[in-house]
């Protein structure tokens, strides 16, 4: 196996890049991938996926599999999950973290069998939880084997999306019909005799479904989902769009939201930490000893207008003005102070109004003060509201 | 359809169209598509003295935003309020309906042909 260290990933491309090329896309580099970031309209593909569906290419999306009598055992140690308690077909959300209580990454643990765990990782953080996995391994007997050359990745995503996979062509031998599978399932199915996994899993706040499959035949079973998703009006949508998607369903987003020095409780994530599982785990110590006091939590904000807080904004408050006071005129402005942090933000298509998600002090937020984003020297005032910004209806 | 090699260009990709005393100015097809789906505008009033270089608006789209830079001195002689109503023109027809703002101009700077802007985005 060559060292991680030595293999950046520069211009790597999907199994599925002359598709997306002869489609029109244009490209973004992501994780070092040559990516579709959309495919003429960021804001068609969006709504397509809220209103009819929408297929994405998420194949630098990164799989481990995890194999051995000791494999759920192991995975309650080296994830903050208790794994080893889903069932055959299910699937957990987790986090993989570091001694110190930060997020390396967060992941989402499909069981395949008793034995066996398919661990999908975010394509910047493979290395990183790789060799996290098989640092951890120890005398568990279990094997960790890095898969993600093998594996493209699709998701079908939006509310006509399960009448979609079910007429797609070559997919047989679904085990547990789509019109059972619950929301966080799995289903094991052959694709032109070929094994394939399909997840009821997403990240756009739609229903939705993820197709794993061998890379060389990723593009045959495109071809088949969108000629199935033709009479539903399926558009094939990029990373633009999953991006708002995700922000508009209050997801977090490694590298913005997450990272080695946010604990799970900061980002909202405490649910996800097992504190009641048995065993020492990788992070527990710390994430009982928590964070350090005030310590900054992820809040939802609005704004009203068009001009959305972007990543990397600061949010303010300015102490001792009244919040029905007109912005202050330059040179007369009070100081204001800095609380906290935009990681993501945009002009929500689906709710006409900006969104961002945001790292705010919590006295800040305890103390009621008005908030402001810092929009490129405009203040504009922020509301905090529950995440997430938009849910579906569920029919 | 306006002729797009007979307008001039600048490296921060906007397309200026020189009548008399007065520049159109406009964002190129190539800086549309890289932004993606405008989405809101920000231009100079009418009257408003701009130099040249200077930023004078922003355009975001979903997902980042790009600063207009006025290519040229002058005073803004009109926005484009069919584009502030509705920025999606940016982006159906950048070079036409979806030009942002003219300016009287006091001098005229020296501008990239359509072949040197060409050759510049070609990179």
């Amino acid at each position: 196996m060559t060292d991680p260290e030595q293999r950046p990933e520069t211009d790597r491309t999907s199994p599925l890049h002359q598709i997306h090329v002869d489609g029109g896309a244009s490209f973004t580099d992501f994780a070092g991938w040559q990516m579709p970031v959309s495919y003429g309209s960021d804001l068609a593909e969006h709504h397509a996926v809220r209103t009819t569906a929408g297929i994405f290419d998420i194949s630098h999306m990164a799989e481990i599999l995890v194999d051995g009598p000791d494999a759920g055992a192991f995975l309650d140690y080296a994830l903050a999950g208790r794994l080893s308690a889903i069932a055959t077909a299910q699937a957990k959300y987790s986090l993989l973290l570091n001694p110190e209580g930060g997020i390396v990454d967060d992941l989402v643990v499909y069981r395949l069998a008793d034995d066996t765990f398919f661990v999908v990782a975010n394509a910047g953080n493979r290395y990183a939880v790789v060799a996290a996995l098989a640092e951890r391994v120890g005398t568990f007997d279990v094997l960790v084997s890095d898969l993600s050359d093998d594996y493209a990745l699709i998701a079908v995503q939006g509310p006509d999306s399960r009448e979609i996979a079910k007429a797609a062509a070559g997919i047989t031998e679904v085990s547990v019909p789509l019109d059972e599978l619950r929301y966080y399932w799995s289903t094991d199915a052959l694709f032109e005799g070929l094994p394939l996994l399909i997840g009821r899993t997403g990240y756009t706040g739609e229903d939705g479904f993820e197709f794993y499959i061998q890379a060389d035949a990723a593009a045959r079973l495109w071809a088949a989902l969108t000629d199935a998703g033709q009479a539903f009006g399926l558009v094939p949508a990029g990373l633009a769009s999953r991006d708002t998607l995700r922000l508009e369903a209050g997801m977090p987003l490694y590298g913005h939201e997450l990272g080695v020095d946010s604990f799970p409780v900061q980002a909202g994530l405490g649910r996800v930490v097992n504190l009641n599982k048995e065993g020492d785990f990788v992070g527990r110590a710390a994430v009982e000893a928590g964070p350090r006091e005030g310590s900054h939590v992820l809040v939802g904000l609005t704004t009203e207008g068009k001009r959305a807080g972007r990543a990397g904004y600061s949010v303010v408050t300015v102490p001792g003005a009244d919040s029905t006071l007109p912005e202050p005129v330059e040179g007369q402005a009070p100081t204001s102070v800095t609380v906290g942090t935009v990681t993501s933000g945009a002009l929500s298509p689906t709710l006409g109004r900006p969104i961002a998600m945001a790292y705010v002090d919590p006295s800040a937020l305890e103390s009621g003060s008005q908030l402001y984003i810092d929009v490129r020297g405009t203040r504009i005032a922020a509301s905090v509201v529950d995440l997430p910004f938009y849910k579906r209806d569920k029919k | 359809m306006t002729d797009q090699t007979s307008l001039k260009y600048t490296a921060e990709h906007e397309w200026v169209l020189v009548e008399g005393e007065t520049a159109t100015v406009g964002i190129t097809a190539y800086a549309a598509d890289k932004l993606g789906d405008v989405v809101y505008v920000d231009l100079p009033k009418a009257g408003a003295v701009v130099s040249g270089g200077a930023i004078v608006g922003e355009i975001e789209s979903t997902k980042s935003v790009g600063e207009l830079f006025a290519p040229l001195d002058g005073t803004i002689v009109e926005s484009n309020a069919d584009v502030d109503a509705d920025p999606s023109l940016v982006n159906s027809d950048p070079f036409g309906a979806g030009w942002l703002i003219k300016v009287n101009f006091t001098a005229l700077p020296t501008l990239l042909s359509f072949d040197e802007y060409s050759a510049l985005i070609a990179e």
